[in-house]
């Protein structure tokens, strides 16, 4: 019951919206959503009730995130360049 | 469609994976002895057995489930009193995997068995529309889960209802999970992941005083696989540098101030109470009641619910050898419970956290049993 699904926004009529969840098109209520919602958004709904308008742009900061606590590890660059050379490596022993 | 925005967008990237998991051994390593953090949500321990995650963080590290599944710690007694109600005719509506949840002798499923009218519904506006289809019976929404599905529970009570509609909420708070665990004098947790979906309500600020008062850093993280190795990085990262700070690798999501009209509508219908949680013990501002303003609509004051009939007074599951308080407390796992698996299953679940598709013995259950893959052929 916990569950929080991202959705996109097909229809909106007053409180209700139609969402489409990965193919499943399904009635939410947008009294407690925190920012005014139009169609093509992204929403999270939370038992029935959008909770979150999804704003594209923080989805890509998140991405940007995790690139910033890689390079703040130190972790990223030599440990790609380590795959790349693991797959190099294994292409080597085939006949 | 949305799976576009997620595939566009690739949480679940392995090159990234394996560079957030370098990042964490590197930093488990810098703390140079075996450290264990806790996640506090059973949705989080859904993706982290589903995507073995735990198979790539480093031996030094133990990541823990927490009092994280609201179904799991609601108390015997309260499944109790919605038995009551079911038992006096009136119309019990809830969510799927409160159905199969003890009380302190009777599930709502029992009751349903020898005809009480039990509904499952998806949501708490279904539970509305039962109650205008059958205007002549008292239908009563059993509210459970944390103040994510509280805040749904709210807006109903804010919205005109039908005359016959009432709530019995056995809803918890977040924060209160946290301090449980915290308070445990032998507790060798240092660092925690907050549930992202509760803190969209909240707000990641509401962290700030835990973090700086128990000395453990604090992230809140997503639920892709991705999302909640970041925030593994991050936080044994925190850890190392020793820095007691909260840090919101779920952005996307959450935010400092959180939801605050949701916010409003939660607090104008709740207030935060202490009481019992299954297996662990009174916890202080625990649970969410509605607010005496609300008392039309609250189902312990309209009915007179009286339990002695549905009661066990004696029951106790540490009796039938259940560990699930250990369990839900973070000092025990699944697999150390004699019952698991054997005699406590799904279909006849002993314990609560075999009960709900957030309790963990459930999760590992689903996942093959074994989600610390480390341990595979070993």
């Amino acid at each position: 019951m916990c569950l929080g699904v991202p959705g996109k926004v097909l229809a909106i009529d007053g409180l209700n919206a139609t969402v489409d969840f990965f193919g499943v098109k399904k009635e939410l209520r947008l009294d407690i959503v925190d920012e005014p919602v139009k169609v093509g958004d992204y929403v999270l709904n939370h038992v029935g009730f959008a909770i979150r308008r999804i704003p594209p742009e923080e989805v890509k900061e998140t991405l940007a995130l995790f690139d910033q606590i890689l390079e703040i590890t130190g972790a990223k660059e030599d440990l790609m360049a380590a795959d790349v050379r693991g797959e190099i490596a294994a292409g080597k022993d085939k006949p | 469609m949305a799976r576009d925005l997620f595939a566009e967008l690739k949480f679940r990237d392995p090159a990234r994976a394996r560079a957030l998991a370098e990042a964490i051994r590197r930093n488990v390593a810098a703390i140079g002895r075996p450290v264990s953090v806790m996640h506090v949500c059973g949705s989080h321990e859904q993706a982290i057995a589903r995507f073995g995650l735990r198979a790539v963080l480093p031996e030094g590290l133990q990541l823990i489930m927490g009092p994280g599944c609201p179904v799991c710690v609601t108390d015997g007694p309260e499944v109790d009193e919605a038995v009551a109600l079911a038992a006096q005719g009136v119309r019990v509506c809830t969510y799927g995997d409160m159905l199969r949840l003890p009380g302190t002798a009777r599930s709502l499923a029992d009751a349903k068995a020898d005809g009480g009218k039990v509904e499952v519904v998806y949501s708490v506006s279904q539970a509305v529309e039962l109650a205008e289809k059958h205007p002549g019976d008292e239908v009563v929404f059993l509210g459970s889960g944390f103040e994510t599905t509280a805040v749904a529970t709210a807006a109903i009570a804010l919205a005109p209802a039908p005359r016959n509609f009432s709530i019995l909420s056995v809803h918890k708070y977040v924060p209160a999970a946290m301090e449980v665990v915290a308070s445990i004098e032998t507790t060798n947790i240092e660092g925690y992941i907050a549930a992202g979906h509760a803190a969209i309500i909240t707000g990641f600020g509401i962290f700030e005083p835990f973090a700086a008062r128990t000395g453990c850093p604090v992230v809140v993280a997503g639920f892709e696989p991705l999302d909640i190795l970041a925030a593994i990085a991050k936080l044994t990262e925190l850890m190392r540098d020793e820095r007691p700070e909260v840090f919101n690798a779920y952005p996307r999501c959450v935010s400092r101030e959180g939801n605050l009209p949701a916010q409003q509508t939660l607090w104008k219908v709740f207030r935060p109470v202490t009481g019992k949680w299954r297996g662990i013990a009174e916890v202080k501002d625990g649970n969410l009641d509605l607010r005496p303003e609300w008392a039309a609509i609250d189902a312990r004051r309209r009915f007179a619910i009286d339990t002695a009939a549905v009661r066990d007074a004696d029951a106790e599951e540490e009796a039938k050898g259940c560990i699930c308080g250990s369990i839900m407390l973070g000092l025990a796992v699944p697999t150390d419970c004699p019952l698991y698996q054997r005699t406590c299953v799904p279909d006849s679940p002993v314990g609560a956290c075999m009960v709900s598709s957030e309790g963990q013995c459930r999760i590992w259950h689903t996942y093959g049993g074994t989600p610390d893959l480390r341990r595979v052929g070993t």
